[in-house]
């Protein structure tokens, strides 16, 4: 197995240049979750000329929507959910600033784009680990939309959160790669 | 006649929602072991051997599988001979998802109804599936279903001449479509025959036999290797990283059809195959 790269978010442009599909990453320090729900309010909001409830420059978005935390615990099972239904939204986002996203399953041609124009990198985080990821989350806290339950933004505390990069801010996609590699039909 | 007061129905429904989303089958646990041994693709193994981590975890630690804790599916399988009282099946098998999702720390995904979306905030309603079999015994599976993989089923109703071939590849299509969304390695159930929703149930209860049973009927369990061969040869391995472990098992269920018909369904299933069953 190749060695993992540390990285601390927020990410510089030269984090996200550094990085190429396939890389192993250990990511660090603050990230959002946000689902379907929380982008659409949080873009409607802006459209509306309101300021976004949180600092989107060089974040990092989790597509996740935890399971409940047992008392004495920050959070649940913590895995990421299917990205493309993010999709029509993440243009937009990258060009508010965030620089990384994480979650599982591939995008579309728009995103992989907009990820190149715009120095972005999506990540993949293993579906259906919620158990493993959530003990690499350390403080977990409720900071927009919290009507909004498991699809409540939450900023996230991670150490060492293992990620793999799908689309680097080159155009290169590892779920094309990969399955290339291996096909055998 | 046999009675079975609601109250344990209630319970047993509870006790299962919460066990089946903190332990992972066993024969789930088995394959990934094998697959472990036999992929060949390095990201792939690290995937694999997290998935073993996981299940550890969330047994030791009380943290689910996988925070999609899933539509409650509930099969039953209820004896002819048995006679609910205290209360009726639907509202116990719902008192218990209501019970078991509070009270295991399990996600609450349901929504009232599928445009306005209002979440139920119990997980409830259950869909719940009542076989009426003989005998004087009932027995209860609980499945619980997640939106990554269930939002990657299909349906078609092909024609007769298409046949077994046409059923291939239908089901590798729509695995290769699919690729990473559902969380392979994953399990799938295919339902052949019956009419439009019969196929569709008969794929959901093909995911209920453990892995590694062939269908008894060696033209269908022939039928069932030949696509497990195929799917693995597509190369979208664990998580759709690349590998040779795509479905850890494929169950065919059919049944009669219509003369004209050839309906065939794929239900896909995580390797968060989550299920756990008890008989009363
Ligand atoms: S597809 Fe299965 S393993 Fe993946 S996130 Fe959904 S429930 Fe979890």
């Amino acid at each position: 197995m190749g060695d993992y790269k540390r990285l601390k978010t927020p990410l510089s442009e030269d984090d996200i240049l550094s990085l190429k599909s396939g890389d192993r990453v250990l990511l660090s320090g603050y990230i959002y979750t946000a689902r379907d729900a929380a982008h659409k309010r949080l873009l409607e909001s802006l459209d509306k000329g309101e300021e976004p409830p949180i600092d989107l420059k060089g974040i990092v978005i989790y597509y996740c929507g935890p399971s409940p935390a047992r008392p004495g615990r920050p959070i649940g099972a913590a895995g990421p959910t299917t990205a493309y239904r993010m999709d029509p939204f993440t243009p937009r986002m990258l060009e508010l600033g965030v620089k990384g996203f994480i979650g599982k399953g591939k995008r579309s041609k728009e995103v992989i784009e907009a990820l190149k124009t715009l120095k972005g990198v999506y990540f993949a985080a293993t579906g259906g680990a919620g158990a493993l990821l959530s003990q690499r989350i350390k403080e977990a806290e409720v900071v927009a939309y919290e009507d909004l339950g498991p699809e409540a933004i939450r900023k996230l505390y991670v150490e060492d959160f293992p990620l793999i990069v799908v689309n680097d801010a080159y155009g290169n996609d590892l779920y094309e790669e990969g399955r290339r590699k291996y096909r055998k039909i | 006649m046999r009675e079975i007061h609601v109250d344990r129905i209630i319970g047993t429904v509870k006790n299962l929602c919460i066990k089946a989303n903190y332990e992972l089958p066993q024969d789930v646990r088995e394959f990934l072991l094998k697959a472990l041994e036999k992929e060949e693709s390095e990201v792939g193994k690290e995937v694999i051997k997290q998935l073993l981590e996981n299940a550890d975890i969330a047994q030791r630690e009380r943290i689910p599988i996988c925070q999609d804790t899933g539509s409650a599916v509930v099969f039953v399988e209820l004896g002819q001979d048995v006679h609910i009282v205290g209360g009726n099946l639907h509202e116990a098998i719902n008192e218990g998802v209501r019970r078991g999702y509070t009270e295991g720390y399990l996600r609450k995904s349901i929504v009232r109804d599928p445009l306005r979306r209002k979440n139920t905030g119990d997980n409830t309603p259950a869909f719940i599936h009542v076989e009426l079999v003989p005998g004087d015994k009932m027995k209860i599976t609980v499945l619980p279903k997640g939106g990554g993989s269930e939002n990657m089923g299909k349906l078609v109703i092909l024609t007769p001449a298409e046949g077994i071939e046409g059923v291939k590849k239908f089901v590798i299509k729509a695995v290769e479509e699919a690729g990473p969304n559902p969380c392979p390695p994953v399990v799938l159930g295919v339902g052949i025959g019956g009419t439009f929703e019969y196929a569709t149930y008969l794929a959901k209860k093909a995911l209920l036999r453990p892995l590694g049973v062939r269908h008894p009927d060696p033209f269908y369990a022939k039928l069932e290797e030949e696509l497990i061969d195929e799917i693995n040869k597509l190369g979208i391995g664990p998580q759709g990283l690349g590998g040779i472990t795509t479905a850890l098992d494929v169950h065919v269920e059919y049944s009669a059809t219509h003369i004209t018909s050839l309906p065939v369904a794929v239900n896909f299933n995580c390797h968060a195959t989550r299920r756990a069953e008890a008989e009363l």
